[in-house]
């Protein structure tokens, strides 16, 4: 979420990014590098007919000194001709000094691969070249190949860099969903549908008798039952043999460390993502050091290329502008404290109430549906059989607002309050899906009761069945009951129940993100652009006007999707795929929704210096979401009838049975033996321990830090004292300079320069605009006010360093250091 | 990657390869963009050099460059005469430099000629005024502005001549949060 200052790119056409590598030299052509091993001759020149080889390499040979020398010579220019375009030089003498350095890297690159090993050199010097080609022609096709490139920066000219790195988000995001996809695809979908049992062969992977008749109808297929839930979009699709298929397929081991790792996966790209922006973060605690200089020099945004937005961003840096001053006016402004204080504490007490009473709406509503849910489906109105999303939807919609209005009392500056919505939207986005979390796994407490009562039943009805049939036909040879896949008893199977939850959640919230667009925002432009002929009031310019987009919100929503998806990948291998298609149609959707009907920013406070901030947000949605599946997969029992680990008393049991039965032995007591508490807690004691290390090591790298960063602030001080006040700075030398007679052991100080003001540090109350005394400057520098003498002679003219402005005075010696004690 | 182009000799693509950030193919386009302002005074065939300057009313009517309010200053200082009259390398030049592959301290540089208006090596209180001018478009008032340069010389101005020389320029800017180089996020 940055914007450009000295950024500029062409607006059509894919943009290169391929500056990574070294590049020695330029690329010769293949002839080029065997016209420096053949026509070798004598050193420097080429060409030389071969015959006269032999007596020149005799009479020319270098000798080892030479040779290094040169060789240094030859890296040296070869480094001038990687690091040339860094030189701020104009681009004519950068494309002679090029030549030139290349002549000569070409001349004596041949030379040296003279005497010993020549070929050999000759050879790797083409073979970097060539090496270096590819790389080149590898990252050309790399960058060639990132999609959406051009939409992105559309969406950047019109609207300024913040709002396309929500895109550039989404589309990050698109592509760890695709992987991720990739993985439970392959790993886990596929081998199921090409190698194990097809649709119809076995209870799990059958519609009951009861719904066969309403399996396909359009209603229960968007509700995620009927033929839906019965397929590899769920859990309880999945057969639980160990093996499947010729290969010997392991699918319930594969499903349980799939599951796992994508976590893993996620975790180190989020992790890799944020460091790789931290070093792009803060620079140090200089944040309030240079205000008005960044506000001047780093506000305009180069990306720019629409007047419309060039309007709003000039309207934007003047209020900006006006905003500082009014700051630095308004410090000594001492209002009301109390009154504030109580606001404050008001408002958030009323936020705490609004987000309680969100849970337990929450809570209430999942409770309901339970109830429903027994009831005859038939009988529910739509509303009443998606209850729960809608109510969790349009909670999601309506607090922000409220929170926002609610903040209106808390008078904060705005980036402050920015940072207090954000915190508070991500609260609330958090209780409410811990809630539901919640009342979900109520529910299936209750189910694995059900459950185990039909087991009971079911286990009775088998023996019963063997019992009557050995007994009717006199054997103990029994054949299994030939009783069709449809028509068995079967167990609730809780986790698919879950699965699809998460699954109409998500679909749901597709909807409502939908929805809200269409009209929020493009209902809202249609109407404010042809209403406005026919309106008392400017609709444009007033309420209600264009929308803006809301990058916050969008992200926040898009943090919280991801993380319901990570929930749900474990019971729903196929939400994933759900997502992928998600993302990709809102991608397109949100592109033409923010350039048809939304205008830019005017007013651009960043919530964070770097994007840190949002992956901070996924990072702890990530932990969050790995939560339940760890608890579901450590203490809940899987059902006995469906999904993969059917037949288990816990789920991890599959890697356990995997180690013990399929490893070799040893395997099996390396394992037992790293299970052991006795050595999980010895590791444990050394993470924490190398965490202590390390971050000590990191604070004491900070302090070293700063305390070079006064270092070198003493050092200028230093040169600013002795170039400006000589006789103040060293204290004894004051106190000297008091006792002796005519002072006479300091030179005499600089003349004052009047006329452009002085530049002394004391605190400056200069007349403001308003008339009362505004407090601009900081307190103190270490430099000692410089002491007013009466002027006692007549000004000499000294050509000392012109620290005043008195026209264009080139002085040789200017600069830190260079300037020494003025001559008389 | 056939060289079936015929504006440019191989090795003039490989000398404007090492001189700027750019790949081959981008070198073309920003050729094709800077023939698109002027076709007929631009030839086709750069082989010989030819000496052909584009007016700086033709350069400031880019899409980039035109609402942008230190257009005028940006051509000045990337060209050779420093009228804003650009050749087709001082074209390179400053698209390389301006674009994101071109490191910090490269365009600390060319950002404090681009501010410089006076072209002394230094931004003195004049500088600074006609910046913000040109950034407000004269909408605040003289006080205000006066203030402000004065706040921007106490902030940045490390020895203390009144004026900012490059120095002091680059201490200051590469602090700036928003001048880090752009990072794509990537997975």
């Amino acid at each position: 979420m940055v914007a450009h200052p000295f950024l500029l790119r062409l607006s059509a056409g894919s943009r290169g990014r391929c500056r990574t590598m070294n590049r020695d030299d330029g690329v010769y052509t293949l002839d080029h590098a065997w016209d420096c091993i053949v026509g070798e001759g004598t050193a420097g020149s080429r060409g030389s007919p071969v015959s006269s080889d032999d007596s020149d390499e005799e009479s020319e040979e270098m000798s080892e000194g030479e040779l290094e020398a040169l060789k240094e010579q030859v890296e040296e220019k070869k480094k001038l001709i990687a690091t040339i375009r860094n030189k701020p030089w104009r681009m004519q003498k950068r494309l002679s000094v090029l030549k030139e350095a290349q002549d000569f890297v070409e001349r004596f690159e041949g030379a040296l691969g003279k005497g010993k090993g020549r070929r050999l050199y000759a050879f790797k010097v083409m073979m970097t070249k060539k090496l270096i080609k590819f790389n080149r022609d590898f990252e050309n096709f790399k960058t060639a190949c990132i999609p959406w490139e051009m939409k992105i920066k559309e969406v950047e000219s019109h609207f300024g860099s913040s709002v396309a790195s929500y895109f550039i988000f989404l589309r990050w995001m698109y592509g760890l969903n695709l992987i991720l996809f990739g993985f439970m695809f392959g790993l886990v979908v596929m081998p199921e549908v090409l190698m194990g049992l097809p649709y119809g062969s076995i209870p799990r992977k059958t519609v009951p008798r009861s719904d066969q008749a309403t399996e396909m109808d359009l209603s229960v297929l968007l509700d995620f039952g009927g033929y839906c839930q019965y397929s590899v979009l769920f859990y309880g699709y999945y057969n639980s043999d160990r093996t499947i298929g010729v290969l010997k397929f392991r699918l319930p081991l594969s499903y349980l460390l799939t599951s796992v790792g994508i976590f893993g996966y996620s975790l180190l790209v989020v992790i890799r993502m944020m460091a790789r922006n931290a070093d792009v973060g803060g620079d140090g605690g200089d944040d309030a050091d240079f205000t008005f200089s960044w506000k001047m020099f780093t506000s305009w945004d180069y990306l720019i290329g629409n007047p419309e937005t060039a309007d709003n961003k000039y309207a934007s840096i003047t209020t900006s502008f006006k905003e500082s001053i009014v700051d630095e006016q308004e410090n000594q402004k001492d209002e009301n404290i109390h009154l504030r204080r109580f606001c404050r504490v008001s408002a958030n007490v009323l936020i705490l109430c609004s987000l309680g009473g969100s849970g337990y709406l929450i809570y209430y509503v999942v409770k309901r549906s339970q109830d429903f849910a027994k009831m005859d489906p038939s009988s529910l109105s739509w509303f009443e059989k998606n209850e729960v999303e809608f109510v969790m939807s349009l909670l999601g919609l309506v607090c922000p607002p409220l929170f926002e209005s609610i903040a209106e009392l808390e008078d904060y500056h705005p980036r402050i309050a920015l940072k207090w919505q954000l915190g508070r939207i991500f609260a609330l986005f958090l209780g409410n899906l811990y809630t539901f979390l919640f009342a979900l796994f109520d529910e299936v407490n209750g189910k694995l009761e059900e459950e185990l009562s039909i087991k009971n039943s079911s286990e009775w009805a088998l023996s019963q069945y063997y019992a009557n049939y050995s007994a009717f036909y006199n054997t103990t040879v029994v054949p299994p009951p030939n009783v069709s896949p449809a028509d068995v008893i079967r167990g609730p199977c809780w986790e698919t129940a879950v699965g699809q939850e998460f699954v109409k959640l998500t679909v749901s919230d597709v909807e409502v993100t939908f929805l809200t667009i269409l009209i929020g925002d493009f209902v809202r432009a249609f109407i404010v652009r042809f209403l406005n002929y026919c309106w008392c009031w400017d609709l444009e310019a007033g309420f209600p006007s264009y929308g803006e987009f809301d990058i916050s919100g969008n992200v926040l929503g898009l943090v919280f999707n991801q993380g319901m998806i990570w929930m749900g990948a474990f019971y729903a291998p196929g939400l994933i795929g759900i997502n992928v298609l998600r993302l990709l149609t809102s991608m397109y959707f949100q592109c033409w929704a923010v350039m048809a009907c939304n205008v830019p920013h005017e007013r651009v406070f960043k919530a964070s210096k770097s994007n840190n901030f949002y992956m901070g947000l996924l990072l702890l949605v990530l932990f969050l979401s790995i939560l339940p599946v760890i608890y579901t997969i450590m203490t809940m029992p899987p059902s006995f009838d469906c999904g993969p680990f059917s037949g288990q008393q816990k789920m991890y049991d599959v890697v356990m049975e995997t180690i013990n039965q399929d490893l070799p032995a040893f395997m099996g007591t390396i394992f037992s033996y790293a299970s052991n508490p006795g050595l999980i807690m010895p590791a444990v004691l050394l993470m924490v321990l190398a965490i202590y290390y390390l971050n000590t090591v990191s604070k004491a790298y900070q302090q070293a830090n700063a305390d070079l960063k006064k270092k070198m602030k003493t050092a200028r001080d230093d040169e600013k004292n002795r170039r400006n006040n000589k006789d103040s700075t060293n204290q004894m030398m004051k106190d000297l300079e008091e006792l002796l007679p005519n002072k006479s052991l300091l030179p005499p100080p600089f003349e004052e320069d009047t006329p452009s003001g002085t530049h002394t540090k004391q605190t400056k109350t200069k007349p403001g605009p308003t008339g009362k005394g505004v407090n601009v400057e900081k307190e103190v520098s270490l430099a000692a006010p410089n002491p007013r003498r009466p002027v006692t002679q007549a000004p000499v003219q000294r050509a000392g360093p012109p620290m005043n402005a008195r026209g264009a005075h080139a002085e040789p010696g200017r600069g830190r250091g260079r300037g020494g004690p003025p001559r008389r | 990657m056939g060289n079936k182009q015929t504006i440019f000799t191989a090795q003039q693509l490989d000398a404007y390869q090492d001189c700027t950030y750019f790949t081959r193919k981008e070198i073309l386009r920003l050729f094709y963009r800077y023939r698109d302002l002027a076709p007929q005074l631009v030839p086709l065939d750069y082989t010989n050099h030819p000496d052909v300057k584009l007016p700086y009313e033709l350069i400031g009517s880019m899409p980039e460059l035109k609402d942008n309010p230190f257009r005028q200053r940006i051509a000045e200082v990337f060209s050779e005469d420093g009228q804003g009259n650009m050749t087709l390398n001082d074209f390179l030049d400053m698209f390389s430099v301006l674009s994101e592959m071109a490191p910090r301290d490269l365009k600390a540089y060319y950002a404090f000629k681009i501010y410089d208006f006076n072209d002394d090596d230094f931004i003195c209180k004049s500088d600074l005024e006609k910046t913000l001018n040109k950034l407000t478009r004269n909408e605040l008032t003289e006080d205000e502005v006066r203030m402000v340069c004065e706040k921007v010389i106490d902030e940045a101005d490390l020895d203390n001549d009144g004026r900012l020389s490059l120095e002091d320029f680059q201490h200051m800017i590469v602090r700036a949060p928003d001048f880090l180089r752009y990072r794509n996020s990537d997975t």
